[in-house]
């Protein structure tokens, strides 16, 4: 005799711990109108020197600051922090992404509403950071264009989660015959509408436009309250 | 390799359900989306590291793969699609953003002991 087991209904998001609490984080930044974004790339795609020229740029007009996740040392960190704005580390020792609670701990001690633009750097991976929510505003996943324009048909899951593709070391461009057509074919195919907008942090190509982006977005945050 | 943390999790969630109903569990029933950016064989195997020494050890995590699925406002129908690296619709062409199904990553049900 066979017996059925007894099968009980349950409806349960498995990040929904995450997800709650990226949810009050979100509206502590609504409170406090901090912009929030959260870069997303592999090693390599240039994200640390593109947000040190950001951070640099920025500060003069704005409040800026950065958490910059990485797995152990805290090179990324100390880079970013001779910009002048304030920097913390959060090191995630083995793990790939960064989840809200690390965020919220890391928050600690700082008064937001000093703080009109926050960067959240997460660790190098396209793959792991996709599932976490953060409560920022804005993702955006970061290419070089050395990595090549088949890039994005590997990470089909954070790029539709990304609301900004940024093409980094637009400089390097010509020399590694970078397919732009291409690129935003493969971008769009996955994130139909995606914006996408072009830099090169070590050569200041596209970088009035990306912080045009950024403060216009703040602009747009701070006229909601 | 974030299957591992998401394995923990679904033991968490899991055990989280069945002590508010007061019941062991002997399985668990996921529903996973394609585009939920979870490798199956991974969270398989995240998902018996992640549940040893916890009461859900030994018991079995069954998978249910949610294929991606848009609206297509041309064909004005839901399509489900083959893979996940395009939101073309197979049927006229179309782009769409609209994504119906396959985000999914979610504890639907709990097989539990009698
Ligand atoms: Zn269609």
């Amino acid at each position: 005799m066979t017996k059925t087991p007894r099968i009980l209904e349950v409806r349960a998001n498995v990040l929904k711990d995450n997800d709650l609490l990226a949810r009050s984080l979100r509206e502590r930044f609504a409170q406090s109108r901090t912009l929030v974004l959260n870069l997303v790339s592999s090693p390599g795609s240039g994200k640390t020197t593109l947000l040190r020229q950001t951070l640099l740029e920025l500060s003069p007009r704005y409040r800026v600051a950065a958490l910059v996740g990485d797995l152990a040392t805290d090179n990324d960190a100390r880079r970013l922090a001779e910009s002048g704005a304030p920097v913390r580390q959060i090191e995630t020792k083995t793990l790939c992404h960064l989840e809200a609670r690390m965020i919220e701990e890391h928050l600690e001690g700082w008064d937001l509403r000093q703080i009109d633009l926050l960067f959240i750097e997460n660790v190098g991976n396209l793959v792991c950071p996709s599932s976490w929510d953060l409560g920022e505003d804005l993702r955006v996943a970061l290419f070089s264009t050395t990595e090549g324009e088949d890039k994005p048909l590997k990470y089909p899951t954070l790029i539709n989660t990304a609301d900004i593709a940024l093409i980094t070391k637009i400089d390097l461009a010509e020399a590694v015959e970078f397919d732009h057509e291409a690129m935003y074919r493969n971008l769009r195919e996955i994130r139909p509408g995606i914006e996408i907008l072009e830099v090169s942090g070590k050569r200041g190509t596209g970088m009035a436009a990306w912080l045009e982006r950024l403060e216009g977005a703040l602009k747009a945050k701070r006229s909601q309250h | 390799m974030h299957e591992l943390s998401i394995a923990t999790h679904i033991v968490a969630v899991a055990q989280e359900e069945a002590t508010a109903r007061g019941v062991e569990v002997e399985a668990v029933h996921l529903r996973l989306g394609a585009l939920s950016g979870v490798v199956v064989d991974s969270l398989l195997f995240g998902f018996e590291i992640a549940s040893q020494g916890t009461p859900l050890e030994g018991t079995r995590l069954l998978i249910e793969e949610v294929p991606l699925t848009i609206y297509c406002p041309t064909c004005e129908a839901e399509v489900e699609l083959a893979g996940i690296q395009s939101l073309r619709c197979p049927r006229c062409g179309e782009l769409s953003g609209e994504i119906r199904r396959g985000k999914e990553l979610e504890i639907v049900a709990l097989e539990v002991k009698d």
